[in-house]
Order: C-alpha cells, then sequence, then structure tokens
C-alpha cells in the first residue's frame, strides 16, 4: 500500500451549509484519507451522512469550509480559473439520478460530448468518431446519439452519463451512488461496465454507495461514515472480516444472506436511540448515543483515526476492548 | 425405438436446411425513425395539432388583413363621405360605413395595426424586464433575489386601473404611454415565474454536471437554464399577447385608449357600441376581429405547449 502514489489526498475536509435559521449544518465535519491510483475506494454510511457531500467537495462542486483537498499535488479549492478548468479534465463524477442527471433538452450526443465540447478537444469529424467510440463502449447504439434522454430506461440514462464522464479521459471519477437508482438485474451490469473501464483505463474510483454487498464486490479499500466523520477505514476484505468500530459492526451485520438457515440464525445488531441531528451534534463520539459500548469517555472526548492493524484505522476509544 | 425415432428426425432434418436468423446490427440502425433536432420536432407535433394550425392560419389572415386590407378595399380610413353614412356592408363597403361614411373594413384593418403592435410590443416589454429581473433573481439569490421580489410585490400590488388611468393622464394618450401603462405592472408575473424556473433547473444535476465539466456560466445559461425555461416562457408570450390586445381594447372602450384620428378595434368597438340598436355591424365586425385574433393565439399556446414537451413525442 505505502509505495503506491497518491492521486486524491483528503485533509481534515469540513463542509458547513448555512441555513435560513443562521445555524449549520454540519454535512461533512473533519475527514481524512487517500485515494491511491488505480484503486477504487469505497463510501459508505446511511444517508444524511455526508457521502455525497464529501464527494461533490473533493471535486470542488461545493467550496470547501476549512481542510483541503490535493489532486495530483495540486489544491483543488485554491486553484485558478485555468486550473480547474483543467481539473475538471482529470476527475469526473457519475450522479446518482439518472433522470434529473441529463438535459432533456440535449439530445444523447451533445450530452455526451459536453466536456469535449467545453475543452475542445475534438472537433468535426473527431468528434463524431469520439462519440461514436463512447456510445459503444457503454453498450448503447450509434442511433442513440439523436435522441433525447426521455426515450432511454434509468439504465441506459446511466450509461450516458459514464459516456459522459469518460468523453474527457479522466483519470479520477466520483460515482455518487451510481447504481441506487437502478433495478437489481441493471445494477450488475453498471457495475460491471465500471469495473471494465477501470481496467482498460486505469482509473481511480471513489464509490459512494449504501448498499454493502456491492460496495464489497468493487472497492479495494472502505471508509465508512457516520453523521460527517470517518469512523473506520481499512481494505474491503479486511473491513468484511474483521469489523472493529461498532458501528461498522452493526451495518454489516444488517447485510441479508442468501441462505435462510444461515440467515435465521444469524445474530442481528441492532441500533438503537436516535441519530444525533448534524446540526447539533451532541459532544464527543457522534455514535455515542446510539452505541452499546459508550461510557462517560465517549460523551466528552472526540476519537480520532487511530492505525489498529496493517492500514486498518478506526476511531473508537474502546478499539482494545471490542 | 424412442432412440431410432430421434436418429431418423436428424436425419431428415439436416442443419443444411435451417438458416440462422440472428441480428443484423447494421439494419437494426436503420430501423429507428430519422432524427431529427429539437425544433424540427417540435414542428412536427405542432402540425400534427389541427387546432393549433387552424389558430396559425387564422392569425397569419388577420395579420395579412391589417396589412394589405386598406389596398384591396381601395377606401382611406379618414375620408368621410357624408353620403353613404351608416349603410349596412355592400359590395363597395364590405363592412358597411360608420356614421361619418368611413368604410368600416378600411377601419377594421388600420385598427387592427394599432392593436396587433400594441399586443406585441407590451409582451416584448414584459418578457424582457421580467425574464431578465427573473433570472438575476433565481441565479444570484441572497439580497438581490430579496430586493427584486420585494419590488415584485410592491409593484404587483399597486391597483391595475388607478395606476393606468393615472399614467395615461400624465403622459397623455398615444402608443407609447399605452405600452408604458400596459406594461408597467404585467412584468411581475414573468419575473416570478422565470425566477422558479431558474430555482428549480439550478438544482438540477445536469446543472452541476456541467459545471463539473467545466462549464462556465455563459455556457449553463445559453446551453441549460435558457432552453428548459424557453417552452414555458414561449406559452406564457403567446398567452400575454391576446391579454394586451384585450387591455388596449378596455382602455380604448373606456375613452383611455388611443386618440383619433388614429383607432384600434377597442375604439372602434367603443364607437359601434353607441349604435348598437340601429346598426349592430358597426360593433360586430371590430368585436369578431378581436375574437379571432384572441382565440387564435390560445390556440397557439395550447398547441405550442403541448409541442414543446418532448415527453409528449405523439
Amino acid at each position: 500500500m505505502a509505495n503506491k502514489t497518491i492521486t486524491v489526498e483528503v485533509k481534515d475536509l469540513k463542509k458547513y451549509f448555512m441555513l435560513p435559521t443562521k445555524k449549520y449544518l454540519k454535512a461533512v465535519d473533519g475527514v481524512s484519507f487517500n485515494i491511491y491510483k488505480g484503486e477504487t475506494l469505497g463510501l459508505v454510511g446511511e444517508s444524511g451522512c455526508g457521502k455525497t457531500t464529501c464527494g461533490k467537495t473533493i471535486l470542488g462542486l461545493y467550496d470547501a469550509t476549512a481542510g483541503e483537498v490535493n489532486f495530483d499535488g495540486f489544491s483543488v479549492h485554491k486553484k485558478s480559473k485555468k486550473e480547474r478548468k483543467d481539473f475538471t479534465k482529470r476527475a469526473q463524477i457519475i450522479f446518482q439520478d439518472p433522470y434529473s442527471s441529463l438535459n432533456p433538452r440535449m439530445t444523447v450526443g451533445d450530452i455526451i460530448a459536453e466536456g469535449i465540447d467545453i475543452h475542445g478537444i475534438h472537433n468535426g469529424k473527431d468528434r463524431k468518431d469520439k462519440l461514436f467510440e463512447l456510445i459503444s463502449m457503454v453498450g448503447l447504439n450509434k442511433e442513440h446519439i439523436s435522441r433525447f434522454p426521455h426515450e432511454f430506461s434509468g439504465g441506459q440514462r446511466q450509461r450516458i452519463g459514464i459516456a459522459r464522464a469518460l468523453a474527457v479521459e479522466p483519470e479520477f471519477i466520483v460515482c455518487d451512488e451510481p447504481i441506487s437508482a437502478l433495478d437489481v438485474s441493471i445494477q450488475a451490469q453498471v457495475v460491471n461496465l465500471l469495473i471494465d473501464l477501470q481496467k482498460k483505463k486505469n482509473l481511480t474510483y471513489l464509490f459512494i454507495a449504501h448498499d454493502l454487498s456491492m460496495v464489497k464486490y468493487i472497492s479495494d479499500r472502505v471508509g465508512v461514515m457516520y453523521l460527517g466523520n470517518l469512523v473506520e477505514i481499512t481494505s474491503s476484505h479486511q473491513l468484511y472480516r474483521d469489523p472493529k468500530h461498532p458501528y461498522t459492526k452493526a451495518l454489516l451485520s444488517s447485510i441479508p444472506i442468501p441462505d435462510p438457515k444461515i440467515e435465521r440464525n444469524k445474530k442481528i445488531i441492532p441500533l438503537e436511540g436516535e441519530v444525533s441531528s448534524p446540526i447539533n451534534p451532541i459532544a464527543g463520539c457522534k455514535f455515542a448515543s446510539r452505541c452499546s459500548l459508550a461510557k462517560d469517555m465517549c460523551r466528552n472526548q472526540v476519537p480520532t483515526l487511530k492505525e489498529v492493524d496493517n492500514q486498518h484505522f478506526v476511531a473508537c476509544h474502546f478499539i482494545d476492548r471490542i | 425405438m424412442v432412440t431410432t425415432d430421434t436418429v431418423t428426425s436428424n436425419e431428415i432434418y439436416e442443419d443444411e436446411l435451417f438458416e440462422k436468423v440472428g441480428i443484423k446490427k447494421e439494419l437494426s440502425e436503420h430501423m429507428g425513425r430519422p432524427a431529427l433536432t429539437y425544433w424540427a420536432e417540435v414542428w412536427r407535433r405542432f402540425r400534427k395539432n389541427k387546432l393549433a394550425i387552424t389558430g396559425l392560419i387564422m392569425l397569419c389572415i388577420v395579420t395579412l388583413l391589417t396589412i394589405i386590407g386598406p389596398t384591396l378595399s381601395g377606401h382611406d380610413y379618414q375620408y368621410m363621405d357624408s353620403s353613404i353614412r351608416s349603410q349596412t356592408p355592400s359590395a363597395s363597403h364590405w363592412f358597411g360605413t360608420d356614421r361619418m361614411g368611413r368604410d368600416i373594413f378600411t377601419r377594421v384593418s388600420v385598427g387592427g395595426r394599432i392593436s396587433l403592435i400594441i399586443g406585441l410590443l407590451c409582451t416584448l416589454v414584459m418578457f424582457t424586464i421580467g425574464s431578465i429581473l427573473g433570472a438575476i433573481a433565481g441565479l444570484k439569490g441572497g439580497w438581490v433575489d430579496d430586493l427584486i421580489m420585494r419590488i415584485c410585490e410592491f409593484v404587483g400590488n399597486l391597483p391595475y386601473l388607478i395606476i393606468v388611468v393615472i399614467l395615461s393622464m400624465v403622459m397623455g394618450r398615444g402608443l407609447f404611454s399605452l405600452v408604458f401603462a400596459l406594461s408597467f405592472i404585467s412584468w411581475v408575473g414573468t419575473t416570478r415565474m422565470v425566477r422558479g424556473q431558474i430555482l428549480q433547473i439550478k438544482e438540477q444535476d445536469f446543472v452541476k454536471a456541467a459545471a463539473a465539466l467545466g462549464a462556465d456560466s455563459k455556457r449553463i445559461i445559453i446551453k441549460h437554464l435558457f432552453p428548459n425555461t424557453l417552452g414555458i416562457i414561449m406559452v406564457t408570450i403567446t398567452m400575454a399577447v391576446p391579454g394586451f390586445i384585450l387591455g388596449e381594447a378596455f382602455l380604448s372602450y373606456i375613452g383611455l385608449g388611443i386618440r383619433p384620428p388614429e383607432t384600434s378595434w377597442g375604439a372602434l368597438a367603443a364607437a359601434g357600441q353607441e349604435r348598437l340598436m340601429f346598426y349592430p355591424h358597426e360593433l360586430f365586425f371590430p368585436s369578431l376581429m378581436l375574437v379571432i385574433t384572441i382565440l387564435s393565439f390560445h390556440l397557439i399556446g395550447d398547441g405550442l405547449s403541448d409541442a414543446l414537451d418532448p415527453k409528449l413525442k405523439d
């Protein structure tokens, strides 16, 4: 791991949203991790924990409240206008909702070629050839180029979104729950397409999802988020085999197993209590209100990420006891 | 026994007898309907709507009439001939004459010019001010948005008729002051509508995707925000024109409209109404033109709103 090159370095990233009531919603509250070249980092957590905000802030779609994101040595949020434009050529995003992510008034060809047009990469016949290449790469037909998005199914639309992101030949792609809006049978198609493309083009992914089994399938490493904080990050294999953080344990125990005998006898760790609000978070460990192990210490002191095993980081005061 | 049967059947139906019916990729690509651009698609759908096409044809005829009407009839719209006062329609005066002996057909044609020009000018003013202010409010947000919305609320709450009466008294009764008075309040609705649309579209993922691809705000406005608001704006425009024509007619009717010797459909109707009992044709013809024009604008607007929606393919 250590000898791999770092593509994206996230350092203590914070993103607060100002509410109309003049209070802050702390969507991402101090997250640090690295993404290595050619790997897939999965990011999981329940809805509202700041996964998507984290991904969008990394790409500079949101300004960071504090902290830094370094892409290949450059700070994403401090770039000049021209550098930012160059950055958009190297880092792309695939959106969750295939319905709202395509402009209904543009043809599929124009949607896919948007990046090509903005950066002026190809013109005339080159542009057409590139379009054909992209559209067949994601498994659509040439004649689809002149159609409008509403003529396609959710899975096809998601492919169009993937082709659009690939058009500028990026090195790094944030996949913001690219499969959660799709039917199960189509999820596999899209995920396999993403894996194929990664192998062919040596892409680096930040794969945001809440489907734990899918994350296990696609990711090399997985980070678990809870209320704007990273609570555990390690290799995908290690995380599913030996989860350390009580939240991760509870999450993993909720994955259904396709075998009724095992499923019936499986011990599910129920989570009790309420998720504390991201507007007025509780002091100390944010998970303390739902954690069965929580002691006074957890309610006062914020736990930091500590390496408990080789490249296995956990933010919990009681790692030794669990 | 069974085995032998199978063997025999295999001998009868040899493989060479069968031809594989596969998918011919090169053929499948030609099977779809030929691709059209967005506007060609809109026009195709609009053309299919019989009512909308009827509206368009009626509007063209009315417009043509206002342009070449006086030449066709061969009369002058101001020329008074006391020997032919208040005549009913005849071969030389198709719509009859009024109390001053002027040809009503010519007057209706010339009056239509004013009515149509006022309708179109007011709509243009309303659309320009409304969409610029609405777009600024929606895009900038914050205090700029607040300020524009408060101005909208203030202007929108002014009593329409009183404002128009005061304006026409202050500015005199001309084409310009009429346009000003009629469009003084009207832009408020457009501003609100455009702002709402922009706010809604701005938050959609495809705008974020464009930003993530490095699009500047100019490109986002031209390629994403404008085309997606255009449909609803065009429908509002076609529906607004008859409103202004009617507004002008109403002002002329109560004597605040266009000043003689110029005339409009409203002014003609007002003059005809006084003599309705004995010479109904003086009221009938200007009113007929008004009704036809307003109806055709509404039909076109209806057809447009259907045609502009890409989800309603056929």
